[in-house]
Formats: structure tokens, sequence, C-alpha cells
């Protein structure tokens, strides 16, 4: 097992590492609580990032997520005497962040056009069955430096339902465990889980090569190459 | 104990996170060895947690940051104290009452004009007593011939107060023959003193 995936795996405990950072970070909540409000810049500042890619992978538009994400960090200072300490801070700014992205979503009516595999089964108990068993040809992390191979893997989680694509995100690009990933979205650990295997069987499947493989469509590349041969 | 594919699915996201327990764990592991499906499956999975999880992925824009901590920064100034919120807001009531009784006085008040391009008659001499009619809105000189309906004499002050308007004919003549007869007076006085310096 890898030490991310240890870390990942000890659920909400934090490792040791972490425990001056939250302390921390306990100490700038309870100093901005008292006046110190310029301090919250600093607090927010190592999850600039996490915010932003939220809400882009819950909106799939840039200038949209960068409005909510800051949207979400203003709400978060507004309501600060409304965390309780009882998640993490990160957690609960990224449940805001996520409340504030579905709002902006509803109001879009984004949903005109379901991605595949919200037609296909609405259950989350369903088992997702996969059909191409070709040889995955593993894709070096390095083939992420060329643009459209980021395209086409972020083509491939746009195709995800809204439920798979929140949990992928907070999981496996976030790193959250799933204890925070439960808090954060307001479901079951278990539902995380269940969640989270029709998640990745779906895009395992959707970019293997062959049957359903989404480069058998023109998307960036030429016709019958792969982006990483 | 030999694992069905189907059931290796099931378990292959906890495998890769590091969540099966170790018996089960070796049972995967045994049926792996054999299985080319669940071996692809298992080897896709494993690729792409690697890959979405990877920073390079998702790369915020560069302007994001300083646009969202100039919003912060304005949001996040400190806060006066509650003593100065008082103050300001008393010294702000207090000279609110004092424009308002400054502007009640007599000097400041200014009659109501009846029509909306009119103009107050300040040329016209105070203490003169001008003609105004019931019916109309205006005061005239008297003898004016834009006399209209019952009138009656009273002061151009009285006049202005009541809410009417310099006639603007009468006005302009009495002006005229006010300004005429200055100079008039003024051209007598003048010879005079040339007179009265020539003896």
């Amino acid at each position: 097992m890898s030490a991310q995936a240890k870390a990942r795996s000890e659920g909400g405990g934090a490792p040791s590492s972490e425990i001056p950072q939250l302390a921390y970070e306990r100490e700038l909540i309870e100093r901005i609580r008292r006046g110190e409000r310029e301090l919250f810049a600093e607090l927010i500042r190592p999850y600039e990032r996490r915010v932003y890619v939220t809400a882009l992978a819950i909106l799939q538009n840039d200038a949209d997520a960068q409005e909510v994400a800051q949207e979400a960090i203003l709400k978060a200072f507004a309501h600060l005497n409304q965390f309780r300490g009882e998640a993490r801070f990160s957690t609960w700014l990224t449940r805001v962040t996520i409340n504030e992205a579905r709002m902006r979503r509803r109001k879009q009516h984004h949903e005109i056009m379901k991605p595949f595999n919200e037609l296909e089964s609405e259950d989350d108990e369903g088992q997702f069955v996969p059909q191409d068993f070709a040889d995955w040809r593993e894709i070096p992390s390095e083939e992420l430096e060329r643009k459209e191979v980021r395209d086409l893997l972020v083509k491939a989680l746009a195709m995800l339902a809204d439920k798979y694509r929140e949990v992928f995100v907070l999981r496996d690009i976030q790193h959250l465990s799933i204890e925070e990933t439960a808090e954060a979205i307001g479901i079951t650990p278990g539902t995380v889980k269940t969640r989270l295997l029709r998640a990745r069987l779906m895009l395992r499947e959707s970019l293997a090569p062959g049957l359903g493989g989404i480069w058998s469509r023109p998307l960036a590349f030429e016709k019958g190459t792969k982006p990483w041969t | 104990m030999d694992l069905k594919c189907e059931q290796v699915w099931l378990l292959i996201s906890d495998y890769v996170d590091g969540e099966v327990a170790a018996p089960v764990r070796a049972e995967m592991d045994r049926h792996l060895l054999t299985c080319t499906r669940c071996t692809a499956v298992l080897a896709g999975t494993k690729n792409l947690v690697q890959l979405y999880g990877d920073e390079r992925m998702f790369s915020v824009p560069l302007d994001f940051s300083p646009a969202l901590h100039r919003r912060l920064s304005q949001q996040t100034r400190p806060e006066r104290g509650a003593a100065f919120t008082w103050a300001l807001s008393l010294a702000g009531a207090g000279l609110a009452a004092a424009a308002m009784l400054l502007f009640s006085l007599p000097r400041f008040q200014q009659p109501t004009l009846l029509a909306p391009m009119s103009q107050p008659a300040l040329r016209v001499p105070v203490a003169n007593l001008v003609v105004v009619s019931d019916d109309g809105k205006t005061f005239h000189v008297p003898g004016c011939t834009y006399i209209h309906g019952k009138s009656r004499m009273i002061p151009v002050e009285e006049a202005m107060k009541e809410g009417y308007n310099p006639c603007i004919r009468c006005e302009a003549d009495l002006i005229h023959r006010t300004a005429k007869s200055r100079s008039a007076q003024e051209i007598r006085a003048v010879d005079a003193d040339e007179a009265g310096s020539g003896d």
C-alpha cells in the first residue's frame, strides 16, 4: 500500500504531521472570531485549489467555477461562527463549496443532457458490470503534461453523473478520506464507497481502449491513435 | 474459497485503496494471477486513480488567487469599535438636526412658485405695492393691462409669500422704467454739479 493510500485509508484520523496544522487552524479561527478578520486570508490559502477544483468538477465551466469558489470562500467567512469544529475546517469549507456549486447548477438548469450512466441506472446499489476487458496500457503520469490528455480525462469525468463525480473528485482528486467525503457531501461512508466503486469502474470503462472507449470517437486525437502511444 | 470475477469487481475499489482484509486480499491476488479480465480492470482502475490524483491534472487559473484576495481584503477590513459607530451616528444626527433648524428660519424659506419655470422676483423692490387678483398666479405693477378679475394691492414680499410670481410683462417694464428714471436723475445731478462749478 502506498503512503498516500495508507494515509487516506486511515479515515478521519489526522496523520501526526497534520496535527500542528490543525492546531494552527483552530488558533487562527479563534483569532478571527475575536476580531482579527484579516487572518481569514491566511486560513483559506492552503485550500484555494481545493475549493476551485471542487467547484470546477461540479460546474464544468471555468468562469462559473472561479465565481462560485470566490462566493463560497466569502460565505465561509461570513458564517465562520457557524463552524463548530466538529469536522475539519477544510471539510466544512468543501461542504460550503459543494452547496454553493449545486445552487448555481440548479439555477442554470445545467442538466439538460443527462450523462450516459445516469440514464442507465439511478440505483446506487446496482452493480456496474465492466464490458471492456482489453489490456489497459498504462498511461504514464508524464502524459499529463499534454493538454489533450488532460482534456480527454476531463471530458470522461464530465460524463459521470453528478453524484458519482462529486464523490470521485473529493476522494481521488482532493484526496479526502471516506469519512470526510461522506461528511462534505452529506451521505453515509457506505454510500461513498458504493459510488466511488461505480465512478472508478465507469471511468475506466470510458477510458479503456475498445468497446465504448471514448477515444473511438474523434476527440482530440488523430484517427486510430492513443495519446500515449 | 474461489472468488468469481463479479466478486472481485465489487472489491476492486477497496483493493486499490488498501482497505480489503488480508485473507480476502490473498484470495483476490490468487484470482488475479489467472484472470486477464480482472487484471485489466484492476490495472485500469489503479492507473486512473493515479492520473486523476496528480496535481497537474487540474491547474488553478493564475488570476484566481489575486482576484479572490482582492475581494477578501474588502470584506475582512477590521471593523470599527461599537463606540466609534455610536459617536459617528450621533454626530450625523446632530448635523442633520442643525441643518433642519437652520433652514426652518424665515430667511431661508422660499415661497412656493406655482409655475415650474418661474423665478422669484428678486429685482422688484420689496417695499413696492403690487396688484394681485384671486384668479391669477402673478402680481402686477398698478396699471398693468394684464390684470384680470377682482384685484387687491399688497406689498411685493407678501405677494411672493402667498405664492404669486411676477408678471413678466409689467415687471420688465417696471425695471426698465426704474433704470430710466435713475439715469435721468443721475444726468440731472451731473448737470447741477457742472452748473455749480461753472459759477
